[in-house]
């Protein structure tokens, strides 16, 4: 009490009681403390990196690689570190970005099957969503690959789908359009095409705003692309593709496209591991609209599919996609599951970069920055998508 | 009076509840479901068919029990065994006491473990494994008796669920040479001790993240969500192989094994993720909390532990528990790293030229393992859920 009381009478608080004081120091002894721990692992790397006798810079990745690289881009061997790391991202992107849309699709359909009235069909989407989504998604990657796609018929008893794509153990094969002659000329019809569709799309545009009622903007521009597309591929002297078909020559396929066998693997338990999450989100974005709503618009006479599109989706987008946008990203780093199979993405590459290299941080730094970039992007384009959508419904 | 007699008069409908009626309701009420379910039927018809013939004429089921134990444990030495029925018991006797003491959710969990210990009797085991399954299920019987109605013990009895995970892990252990090196912890056993290391070290790291990355100080808020957006931004394989690779070059003093170095890796990924649910949670509180916390007297600590995170949890329940599934899940990956844990196990069998070519057997057993702990796992967050009332409007 008598210590207190002569600053109690100046006015004057100590500053070990000052609160405003007391939040800096806290801050500036939290900092030394983290920038301690970073310095000491630091010289901890340093001590450990002059052990193994290697120094920390990039210029390895101007050396000659000197290994193969499975599938991708053309690539061999001779081509740098940097090269074989670019193939890897690739792969991975590629691998991504189909299965995005694969699991995309079918998380809608079993999604919205959950909802079905239908006791079998809404029994049926339950199980596989439980059933895919308890199973961790290197089992069922490692069970595609060995089990299924390891399991196929090999290439003189290949699986054939009416004579144009072939299934066996090396790979699927489809047949892939090829740009022939015509291409030129079609192109010119689809260029007029997209116009009419503009002009289309502006005029109908314009006429629901006068009527001031909601309806579908591209109910003449879409058909009217469509019908000059057709018209115009037939019109069109010589075909614009002409379809390469796979065909066995000696020991395997030739032309067309390949799905390599760990290729597919890895992209059928990404898109059904995901799909069963995706169908989780998608029913419960559609049930969160409450019901009221359904039949306020029922009441207003707005048909069953007027309800969904202008009334349900709107509300219920903005609450799937902050959670979709995360499904899409686990997609792209579950990607990385394929080092288990072969598949050669960019943790894969990356792997043998390391062990041929040893330069492991370099490395590491690089498969960060690169899902960091991948993250940052498919953030920025759903949450682009999200703010359109929402504009849109109101 | 009038209203009274107006609901008399009004009977409810007679019960036409029968099968024919149930499935006219909810298979065949209009035309195009009428065509959706035969269509699926047929799908279902044929899909069972194909799976069922392979199942039970062309599987070779056999390579299961063969290694039965290889599932379960790994490559545990068979003398040492009775550690691992030890950690087994302690278990039993703490799920057998909460049972008699709790009741409901815990209770149907004693139930089952029990019934799983008694089909694992049943099988074809050897005999002192069969002693030591009955033994579980009495240890579960009897402790459930003695807990039933003593509500006096619950304090206890979670004193020593927490007591017992570092008991169980020195009596898997061992002391020194005597002891079972981590080197030799495999299967299913590898795989929970995983989990459970993960689960309980991470929930109260990412507890501990997310009130930093919720706090005024802007240093601690910076480090903290960096921590958390490079962690959540990297996948987990990555983490893992930098756990294996860097910690010897960070830290060349100290010799780390590879089973503690992958419980580092998945323990700091799962608490950047445990840390964005509990966040969820935390920016549901009302300012209004806070605010009355601290005009009662409450300090930062009091307000956080009392006030803040008993709320915030309670409503990001089902978040956290989806976390615990999915890092249950993400235990499998080790065995890229290396380790023989159940999906290892799996592999390591597959590679055994005494059984080739009995991929799906193998990884479809395992599978069910998994799904068995991961649908426990949201079965209970669900039953808590209702429970509490959580996710109804």
């Amino acid at each position: 009490m008598e210590n207190n009381s002569p600053t109690a009478a100046s006015g004057k608080i100590p500053f070990w009681r000052d609160v405003r004081v007391l939040r800096i120091l806290f801050q500036v002894i939290f900092l030394l403390g983290v920038i301690l721990l970073l310095t000491l692992l630091y010289t901890n790397m340093l001590k450990g990196l002059r052990g193994l006798g290697l120094t920390l810079n990039l210029n390895f990745l101007q050396d000659e690689a000197g290994f193969g690289i499975s599938e991708g881009i053309a690539y061999n061997p001779s081509d740098t570190y940097f090269k074989a790391f670019w193939v890897g991202v690739l792969n991975t992107l590629k691998v991504s970005i189909i299965g995005i849309v694969c699991a995309t699709l079918m998380g809608l359909f079993f999604g919205i099957a959950r909802l079905s009235s239908n006791w079998l069909i809404r029994t049926i989407a339950a199980a596989y969503v439980e059933c895919f989504r308890n199973v961790p998604l290197l089992l069922q990657i490692l069970f595609w690959y060995t089990a299924v796609v390891g399991q196929l018929p090999k290439v003189r008893e290949s699986i054939s789908v009416f004579g144009g794509a072939f299934i066996n153990n090396r790979g699927i094969y489809l047949p892939s359009p090829e740009p022939a002659s015509g291409l030129n000329t079609w192109l010119w019809f689809l260029g007029a095409g997209l116009l009419l569709a503009v002009i289309l799309y502006i005029v109908r545009w314009r006429q629901l705003q006068q009527l001031d009622r909601p309806g579908f903007r591209a109910k003449w521009a879409l058909p009217a692309f469509l019908i000059v597309a057709f018209c115009g591929w037939f019109l069109t002297p010589g075909r614009p593709f002409t379809l390469d078909l796979p065909a066995l020559q000696g020991f395997n396929y030739q032309g067309g496209m390949r799905f390599t066998p760990e290729f597919s693997a890895l992209l059928v338990a990404l898109s059904i591991y995901t799909s069963a999450f995706i169908a989780e989100i998608v029913r419960s974005g559609i049930q969160s609209v409450v019901k009221g709503q359904r039949e306020a618009a029922r009441a207003v006479g707005l048909k069953e599919g007027q309800t969904l599109r202008l009334v349900i989706l709107p509300q219920a987008i903005p609450i799937i996609v902050p959670p979709l946008t995360s499904q899409y990203l686990n997609l792209a780093k579950n990607s990385s599951l394929a080092v288990a199979i072969g598949f050669p993405d960019l943790v894969s590459v990356g792997n043998t970069m390391m062990t041929q290299t040893g330069q492991a941080i370099p490395v590491f730094a690089m498969i960060m920055v690169s899902y960091l970039i991948i993250s940052l992007t498919t953030s920025a384009a759903m949450n682009w998508y999200n703010s359109w959508i929402t504009r849109i419904g109101r | 009076m009038e209203d009274q007699e107006l609901t008399q008069e009004i009977k409810p409908p007679t019960n036409t509840k029968g099968a024919a009626r149930w499935l006219k309701d909810n298979l065949f009420d209009t035309w195009y479901n009428a065509i959706l379910t035969c269509l699926a039927l047929v799908c279902l018809f044929f899909a069972l068919k194909g799976f069922l013939t392979w199942a039970f004429t062309e599987a070779e089921w056999d390579v299961i029990p063969a290694n039965f134990r290889l599932f379960m444990v790994g490559s545990y030495p068979q003398e040492q065994i009775w550690r691992v029925w030890n950690a087994i018991y302690i278990l039993s006797a703490l799920m057998g006491l909460s049972a008699g003491l709790w009741g409901g959710l815990v209770f149907r969990f004693a139930v089952a473990l029990s019934g799983v210990w008694f089909i694992s009797a049943l099988l074809p085991v050897e005999l002192s494994t069969r002693g030591w399954c009955l033994g579980a299920i009495a240890m579960i019987a009897v402790s459930f008796f003695l807990g039933r109605g003593r509500t006096g013990l619950r304090p206890w009895i979670l004193g020593g669920w927490i007591l017992s995970f570092p008991v169980i892990m020195v009596v898997l252990r061992g002391f020194g040479e005597n002891g079972v090196l981590t080197s030799n912890w495999g299967g299913l056993l590898l795989t929970l001790i995983l989990a459970v290391v993960g689960i309980v070290v991470s929930f109260p790291l990412g507890v501990f993240l997310a009130l930093c990355r919720q706090s005024d100080l802007p240093a601690i808020r910076w480090v903290s969500t960096t921590y958390i957006e490079t962690v959540r931004g990297v996948p987990l394989i990555t983490i893992l192989f930098m756990g294996n690779v860097l910690i010897p070059i960070f830290m060349p003093g100290l010799d780390i094994n590879q089973v503690l170095r992958m419980m580092f890796g998945i323990t700091f990924f799962s608490a950047a993720y445990m840390a964005e649910n509990v966040r969820g949670g935390l920016q549901g509180i009302p300012r209004g909390q806070h605010e009355a916390a601290q005009a009662v007297g409450l300090n930062y600590v009091q307000t956080t532990l009392f006030i803040v995170l008993p709320q915030a949890l309670r409503s990001v329940i089902p978040a956290i528990v989806g976390q615990f599934i999915a890092l249950f899940k993400d235990t499998s990956l080790v065995a890229i790293i290396g380790l023989i844990d159940l999906l290892g196990v799996a592999r390591s069998i597959i590679n055994n030229p005494d059984w080739l070519g009995l991929q799906a057997e193998v990884y479809l057993f395992a599978a069910v393992i998994y799904f068995i702990f991961c649908y426990a796992m949201s079965y209970a967050s669900q039953d808590v859920e209702t429970g509490l009332g959580i996710g109804h409007i």
